[in-house]
Protein backbone atom coordinates (compact mmCIF):
# COMPACT_ATOMS: atom_id res chain seq x y z
CA UNK A 1 0.00 0.00 0.00
CA UNK A 2 1.51 3.16 -1.05
CA UNK A 3 2.07 6.21 1.50
CA UNK A 4 -0.66 8.50 -0.12
CA UNK A 5 -3.19 5.22 0.19
CA UNK A 6 -2.43 4.77 3.87
CA UNK A 7 -3.63 8.52 4.11
CA UNK A 8 -6.37 8.04 2.52
CA UNK A 9 -7.08 4.69 4.23
CA UNK A 10 -6.79 6.34 7.50
CA UNK A 11 -8.50 9.53 6.61
CA UNK A 12 -11.52 6.95 5.55
CA UNK A 13 -11.08 5.16 8.76
CA UNK A 14 -11.40 8.49 11.13
CA UNK A 15 -14.62 9.93 8.75
CA UNK A 16 -16.20 6.78 9.90
CA UNK A 17 -15.68 7.32 13.55
CA UNK A 18 -16.70 10.09 13.19
CA UNK A 19 -19.95 9.43 11.84
CA UNK A 20 -20.46 6.54 13.92
CA UNK A 21 -19.69 8.76 16.92
CA UNK A 22 -22.23 11.69 15.77
CA UNK A 23 -24.92 9.14 15.40
CA UNK A 24 -24.31 7.82 18.52
CA UNK A 25 -24.60 10.86 20.45
CA UNK A 26 -28.02 11.62 18.46
CA UNK A 27 -29.21 8.01 19.19
CA UNK A 28 -28.38 8.71 23.11
CA UNK A 29 -29.81 11.78 23.34
CA UNK A 30 -32.58 10.49 21.70
CA UNK A 31 -33.09 7.94 24.32
CA UNK A 32 -32.54 9.59 27.27
CA UNK A 33 -35.04 13.13 25.28
CA UNK A 34 -37.85 10.44 25.26
CA UNK A 35 -37.24 9.34 28.99
CA UNK A 36 -36.89 12.71 30.43
CA UNK A 37 -40.05 14.11 28.56
CA UNK A 38 -41.94 11.32 29.72
CA UNK A 39 -41.14 11.06 33.06
CA UNK A 40 -41.67 15.24 33.30
CA UNK A 41 -45.04 14.28 31.80
CA UNK A 42 -45.61 11.31 34.87
CA UNK A 43 -44.33 14.31 37.16
CA UNK A 44 -47.34 16.20 36.36
CA UNK A 45 -49.40 13.98 37.83
CA UNK A 46 -48.17 14.44 41.37
CA UNK A 47 -50.67 15.91 44.03
CA UNK A 48 -53.52 15.00 41.02
CA UNK A 49 -54.06 11.33 40.83
CA UNK A 50 -57.45 8.93 41.84
CA UNK A 51 -55.52 8.15 44.75
CA UNK A 52 -52.62 8.25 46.95
CA UNK A 53 -51.05 4.96 45.84
CA UNK A 54 -51.59 6.10 42.65
CA UNK A 55 -49.79 8.85 43.21
CA UNK A 56 -46.82 7.22 44.36
CA UNK A 57 -47.07 4.70 42.16
CA UNK A 58 -46.72 7.14 38.84
CA UNK A 59 -43.93 9.06 40.86
CA UNK A 60 -41.80 6.14 40.78
CA UNK A 61 -42.43 5.81 37.50
CA UNK A 62 -41.37 9.20 36.76
CA UNK A 63 -38.64 9.07 38.95
CA UNK A 64 -37.02 6.05 37.16
CA UNK A 65 -37.63 7.58 34.02
CA UNK A 66 -35.64 10.71 34.99
CA UNK A 67 -33.24 8.76 36.48
CA UNK A 68 -32.61 6.49 33.43
CA UNK A 69 -32.48 10.63 31.43
CA UNK A 70 -29.66 11.45 33.75
CA UNK A 71 -27.42 8.43 32.80
CA UNK A 72 -28.17 8.74 29.37
CA UNK A 73 -28.01 12.74 28.98
CA UNK A 74 -24.60 12.57 31.04
CA UNK A 75 -23.28 9.83 28.35
CA UNK A 76 -24.18 12.21 25.81
CA UNK A 77 -22.76 15.12 27.06
CA UNK A 78 -19.67 12.94 27.39
CA UNK A 79 -19.36 12.15 23.92
CA UNK A 80 -20.49 15.35 22.45
CA UNK A 81 -17.05 16.54 24.32
CA UNK A 82 -18.08 20.24 24.55
CA UNK A 83 -18.24 21.12 28.27
CA UNK A 84 -21.93 21.10 28.62
CA UNK A 85 -23.37 17.87 31.34
CA UNK A 86 -26.96 16.69 31.64
CA UNK A 87 -28.40 19.34 33.82
CA UNK A 88 -27.54 22.00 30.69
CA UNK A 89 -28.85 19.39 27.67
CA UNK A 90 -32.03 18.92 29.91
CA UNK A 91 -32.50 22.57 31.07
CA UNK A 92 -30.90 24.77 28.26
CA UNK A 93 -32.00 23.59 25.07
CA UNK A 94 -34.88 24.62 23.67
CA UNK A 95 -37.67 22.42 21.61
CA UNK A 96 -36.13 21.82 18.29
CA UNK A 97 -32.91 20.39 20.15
CA UNK A 98 -35.05 18.31 21.78
CA UNK A 99 -34.95 14.63 19.90
CA UNK A 100 -37.69 12.61 22.48
CA UNK A 101 -40.42 10.50 20.27
CA UNK A 102 -42.79 12.59 19.71
CA UNK A 103 -45.40 10.23 21.59
CA UNK A 104 -43.69 10.84 24.64
CA UNK A 105 -44.72 14.84 24.86
CA UNK A 106 -48.19 13.89 24.44
CA UNK A 107 -50.37 15.88 26.92
CA UNK A 108 -51.38 13.26 30.31
CA UNK A 109 -54.88 13.83 29.60
CA UNK A 110 -57.28 11.56 31.67
CA UNK A 111 -55.72 8.34 33.08
CA UNK A 112 -56.50 6.27 30.71
CA UNK A 113 -54.70 8.47 28.23
CA UNK A 114 -51.83 8.80 30.60
CA UNK A 115 -52.05 4.89 30.88
CA UNK A 116 -52.32 3.92 27.54
CA UNK A 117 -49.33 6.27 26.57
CA UNK A 118 -47.58 4.96 29.02
CA UNK A 119 -48.21 1.16 27.82
CA UNK A 120 -47.24 1.60 24.60
CA UNK A 121 -43.49 3.12 25.47
CA UNK A 122 -43.07 1.07 28.18
CA UNK A 123 -43.40 -2.02 25.45
CA UNK A 124 -41.05 -0.12 23.22
CA UNK A 125 -38.79 0.90 25.62
CA UNK A 126 -38.50 -2.91 27.27
CA UNK A 127 -37.42 -3.98 23.59
CA UNK A 128 -34.89 -0.92 22.88
CA UNK A 129 -33.02 -1.95 26.60
CA UNK A 130 -33.19 -5.45 25.82
CA UNK A 131 -31.73 -5.22 22.59
CA UNK A 132 -29.05 -2.43 24.64
CA UNK A 133 -28.33 -5.38 26.74
CA UNK A 134 -25.58 -6.68 23.94
CA UNK A 135 -24.29 -3.28 22.36
CA UNK A 136 -21.09 -3.06 21.34
CA UNK A 137 -21.11 0.02 23.63
CA UNK A 138 -20.35 -0.99 27.00
CA UNK A 139 -21.67 2.04 28.72
CA UNK A 140 -24.63 1.83 27.34
CA UNK A 141 -25.33 -1.66 27.65
CA UNK A 142 -24.53 -0.90 31.29
CA UNK A 143 -27.50 1.43 31.28
CA UNK A 144 -29.79 -0.59 29.76
CA UNK A 145 -29.21 -3.09 32.81
CA UNK A 146 -30.13 -1.29 34.67
CA UNK A 147 -33.09 0.54 32.79
CA UNK A 148 -35.01 -3.08 31.86
CA UNK A 149 -35.55 -3.76 35.01
CA UNK A 150 -37.18 -0.78 36.02
CA UNK A 151 -39.01 -1.14 32.36
CA UNK A 152 -40.14 -4.76 33.13
CA UNK A 153 -42.06 -3.29 36.34
CA UNK A 154 -43.36 0.27 34.06
CA UNK A 155 -44.97 -2.18 31.74
CA UNK A 156 -46.64 -4.78 34.04
CA UNK A 157 -47.89 -1.49 36.23
CA UNK A 158 -49.33 -0.19 32.58
CA UNK A 159 -50.32 -3.08 31.17
CA UNK A 160 -52.26 -4.36 34.09
CA UNK A 161 -53.99 -0.91 34.59
CA UNK A 162 -54.86 -1.49 30.53
CA UNK A 163 -56.47 -4.61 31.18
CA UNK A 164 -58.28 -3.03 33.77
CA UNK A 165 -59.68 -0.01 32.08
CA UNK A 166 -60.55 -1.56 29.13
CA UNK A 167 -62.61 -4.70 30.82
CA UNK A 168 -63.34 -2.40 33.43
CA UNK A 169 -66.84 -0.32 33.31
CA UNK A 170 -68.18 0.95 30.10
CA UNK A 171 -66.91 4.14 31.02
CA UNK A 172 -63.16 3.08 31.45
CA UNK A 173 -63.66 0.81 28.19
CA UNK A 174 -64.81 3.49 26.32
CA UNK A 175 -61.63 6.29 27.95
CA UNK A 176 -59.22 3.24 26.73
CA UNK A 177 -60.20 3.05 23.65
CA UNK A 178 -60.79 6.70 23.13
CA UNK A 179 -57.18 7.17 24.21
CA UNK A 180 -56.07 4.57 22.10
CA UNK A 181 -57.55 5.74 19.37
CA UNK A 182 -55.93 9.42 20.07
CA UNK A 183 -51.92 8.49 20.14
CA UNK A 184 -52.09 5.31 18.01
CA UNK A 185 -51.01 7.44 15.00
CA UNK A 186 -47.33 8.49 17.02
CA UNK A 187 -46.48 5.02 16.99
CA UNK A 188 -45.16 4.79 13.72
CA UNK A 189 -42.35 6.99 14.61
CA UNK A 190 -41.53 4.16 17.37
CA UNK A 191 -40.15 2.02 14.53
CA UNK A 192 -39.54 4.06 11.53
CA UNK A 193 -35.50 3.90 10.89
CA UNK A 194 -33.75 6.71 9.35
CA UNK A 195 -29.86 7.25 8.73
CA UNK A 196 -28.99 7.74 12.75
CA UNK A 197 -30.53 4.31 13.59
CA UNK A 198 -29.43 2.90 10.34
CA UNK A 199 -26.07 3.57 11.67
CA UNK A 200 -26.00 2.70 15.02
CA UNK A 201 -27.61 -0.99 13.88
CA UNK A 202 -24.94 -1.35 11.34
CA UNK A 203 -21.99 -0.01 14.31
CA UNK A 204 -23.96 -3.14 16.40
CA UNK A 205 -24.74 -0.19 19.29
CA UNK A 206 -28.31 -0.62 18.74
CA UNK A 207 -30.73 -3.14 17.92
CA UNK A 208 -32.27 -2.84 14.42
CA UNK A 209 -35.47 -1.09 14.91
CA UNK A 210 -37.24 -3.40 12.15
CA UNK A 211 -36.24 -6.80 14.41
CA UNK A 212 -37.89 -4.97 17.03
CA UNK A 213 -41.34 -4.42 15.70
CA UNK A 214 -42.87 -7.97 15.25
CA UNK A 215 -42.33 -8.62 19.64
CA UNK A 216 -43.55 -5.30 20.45
CA UNK A 217 -46.26 -5.26 18.43
CA UNK A 218 -47.17 -9.10 19.65
CA UNK A 219 -46.84 -7.40 23.03
CA UNK A 220 -49.39 -4.81 22.35
CA UNK A 221 -51.74 -7.26 20.86
CA UNK A 222 -51.57 -9.65 24.17
CA UNK A 223 -52.41 -7.26 26.64
CA UNK A 224 -55.22 -5.17 24.25
CA UNK A 225 -56.51 -8.74 23.50
CA UNK A 226 -57.06 -9.21 27.39
CA UNK A 227 -58.28 -5.65 27.63
CA UNK A 228 -61.15 -6.15 25.20
CA UNK A 229 -59.32 -3.26 23.19
CA UNK A 230 -59.39 -2.51 19.68
CA UNK A 231 -55.84 -2.22 17.67
CA UNK A 232 -56.36 1.31 15.95
CA UNK A 233 -55.61 0.50 11.91
CA UNK A 234 -52.23 2.27 11.27
CA UNK A 235 -52.30 5.39 10.03
CA UNK A 236 -48.93 6.07 8.80
CA UNK A 237 -47.44 9.54 9.57
CA UNK A 238 -44.53 10.95 9.67
CA UNK A 239 -43.86 12.41 12.78
CA UNK A 240 -40.19 13.66 13.56
CA UNK A 241 -40.26 14.03 17.29
CA UNK A 242 -36.85 12.23 16.91
CA UNK A 243 -35.36 14.70 14.26
CA UNK A 244 -36.77 17.48 16.79
CA UNK A 245 -39.46 18.62 14.83
CA UNK A 246 -42.62 18.60 17.76
CA UNK A 247 -45.72 18.93 18.23
CA UNK A 248 -46.84 22.33 20.11
CA UNK A 249 -47.04 20.13 23.44
CA UNK A 250 -43.56 19.85 23.97
CA UNK A 251 -42.48 23.80 24.05
CA UNK A 252 -45.27 24.33 26.97
CA UNK A 253 -44.39 21.24 29.09
CA UNK A 254 -40.15 22.51 28.74
CA UNK A 255 -41.44 26.20 29.72
CA UNK A 256 -42.27 24.53 33.16
CA UNK A 257 -39.80 22.51 33.24
CA UNK A 258 -36.84 25.01 32.34
CA UNK A 259 -38.71 27.42 34.11
CA UNK A 260 -36.45 27.70 37.59
CA UNK A 261 -33.22 27.14 35.63
CA UNK A 262 -33.73 29.61 33.17
CA UNK A 263 -34.63 32.10 36.08
CA UNK A 264 -31.53 31.34 37.98
CA UNK A 265 -29.11 29.62 35.92
CA UNK A 266 -27.27 26.80 38.07
CA UNK A 267 -29.32 26.92 41.29
CA UNK A 268 -29.02 23.65 43.29
CA UNK A 269 -30.78 22.84 46.69
CA UNK B 1 -63.20 6.34 43.74
CA UNK B 2 -60.38 5.76 46.90
CA UNK B 3 -63.37 4.59 48.39
CA UNK B 4 -64.78 1.97 46.06
CA UNK B 5 -61.90 -0.25 46.08
CA UNK B 6 -61.46 -2.79 49.02
CA UNK B 7 -58.35 -2.53 51.78
CA UNK B 8 -55.77 -4.75 51.78
CA UNK B 9 -52.89 -5.58 54.46
CA UNK B 10 -49.28 -5.30 53.70
CA UNK B 11 -47.09 -7.58 54.85
CA UNK B 12 -42.73 -7.60 53.95
CA UNK B 13 -40.32 -10.03 54.22
CA UNK B 14 -37.52 -7.31 54.97
CA UNK B 15 -34.62 -9.98 54.23
CA UNK B 16 -34.65 -13.78 53.32
CA UNK B 17 -34.67 -16.28 55.93
CA UNK B 18 -36.77 -13.68 57.88
CA UNK B 19 -40.91 -13.64 58.54
CA UNK B 20 -43.31 -11.28 56.58
CA UNK B 21 -44.33 -8.86 59.12
CA UNK B 22 -47.43 -6.44 58.64
CA UNK B 23 -46.53 -2.97 57.85
CA UNK B 24 -49.83 -0.79 56.80
CA UNK B 25 -52.11 -1.84 54.12
CA UNK B 26 -53.16 -0.18 50.69
CA UNK B 27 -56.64 0.38 48.70
CA UNK B 28 -56.48 -1.79 45.43
CA UNK B 29 -59.35 -2.55 42.92
CA UNK B 30 -57.95 -6.17 42.85
CA UNK B 31 -54.78 -8.41 44.54
CA UNK B 32 -52.59 -7.88 41.54
CA UNK B 33 -52.99 -3.71 42.26
CA UNK B 34 -52.54 -4.61 45.40
CA UNK B 35 -49.27 -5.79 45.40
CA UNK B 36 -47.97 -2.87 42.85
CA UNK B 37 -49.51 -0.57 45.29
CA UNK B 38 -47.73 -1.87 48.22
CA UNK B 39 -44.73 -1.86 46.24
CA UNK B 40 -44.90 1.47 45.24
CA UNK B 41 -46.01 2.71 48.31
CA UNK B 42 -44.06 0.48 51.30
CA UNK B 43 -40.09 -0.84 49.53
CA UNK B 44 -39.23 2.65 47.74
CA UNK B 45 -36.38 2.27 50.73
CA UNK B 46 -35.29 -0.85 50.03
CA UNK B 47 -37.58 -2.23 52.79
CA UNK B 48 -37.84 -6.00 51.39
CA UNK B 49 -37.93 -9.00 49.44
CA UNK B 50 -40.97 -10.28 49.07
CA UNK B 51 -44.82 -9.34 49.87
CA UNK B 52 -47.57 -10.33 50.87
CA UNK B 53 -51.16 -8.70 50.62
CA UNK B 54 -54.93 -9.97 51.87
CA UNK B 55 -57.95 -8.55 51.97
CA UNK B 56 -58.79 -6.83 55.59
CA UNK B 57 -61.95 -8.23 55.11
CA UNK B 58 -60.20 -12.00 54.80
CA UNK B 59 -58.64 -11.76 58.32
CA UNK B 60 -60.59 -12.78 61.31
CA UNK B 61 -59.52 -10.57 64.30
CA UNK B 62 -60.25 -11.08 68.27
CA UNK B 63 -62.56 -8.82 69.57
CA UNK B 64 -61.50 -6.32 72.10
CA UNK B 65 -64.34 -6.63 74.40
CA UNK B 66 -63.54 -10.01 75.08
CA UNK B 67 -59.60 -9.53 75.31
CA UNK B 68 -60.10 -10.00 79.35
CA UNK B 69 -61.32 -13.41 78.63
CA UNK B 70 -58.71 -13.93 76.02
CA UNK B 71 -55.60 -12.95 77.68
CA UNK B 72 -56.65 -11.93 81.15
CA UNK B 73 -55.55 -15.49 82.13
CA UNK B 74 -52.80 -16.21 81.24
CA UNK B 75 -51.70 -13.20 83.67
CA UNK B 76 -50.97 -15.32 86.58
CA UNK B 77 -49.42 -18.58 85.11
CA UNK B 78 -45.46 -17.13 85.88
CA UNK B 79 -44.25 -21.04 85.51
CA UNK B 80 -45.05 -20.86 81.54
CA UNK B 81 -41.95 -18.92 81.40
CA UNK B 82 -39.00 -21.31 81.19
CA UNK B 83 -36.99 -18.10 83.64
CA UNK B 84 -39.59 -19.00 86.47
CA UNK B 85 -37.61 -22.63 87.34
CA UNK B 86 -34.36 -22.59 88.90
CA UNK B 87 -31.84 -24.61 86.96
CA UNK B 88 -30.23 -26.78 89.51
CA UNK B 89 -26.09 -26.32 89.18
CA UNK B 90 -25.81 -30.03 88.26
CA UNK B 91 -27.62 -29.95 85.14
CA UNK B 92 -25.33 -29.88 82.41
CA UNK B 93 -26.34 -28.84 78.77
CA UNK B 94 -29.48 -27.72 79.23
Amino acid sequence: MSAANAADEMKGQSLNAQLSNDARLRYVLRLGDTSLVLGQRLGEWVGHSPALEEDLGLANLALDLVGQARLLLSYAAEIEGKGRDEDALAFFRDAPQFTNLTLAEQPNGDFAQTLVRQFLLDAWQLEIYEGLASSSDTRLAAIAAKAVKETRYHFRFSSGWLIRLGDGTEESHRRAQNALEGIWRFTDELFVADEVDEQVAAAGIAPRLADLQPRWSAHIDEVLGGATLQRPASIPYPWHGKRGVHTEHLGHMLTEMQHLQRTYPGAQW
Amino acid sequence: MTQDWPLFEVFIRSRSGLEHKHVGSVHASDARMAIEHARDVYTRRQEGVSLWVVRSSDIMASDPAEADALFEPARDKVYRHPTFYAIPDEVKNL
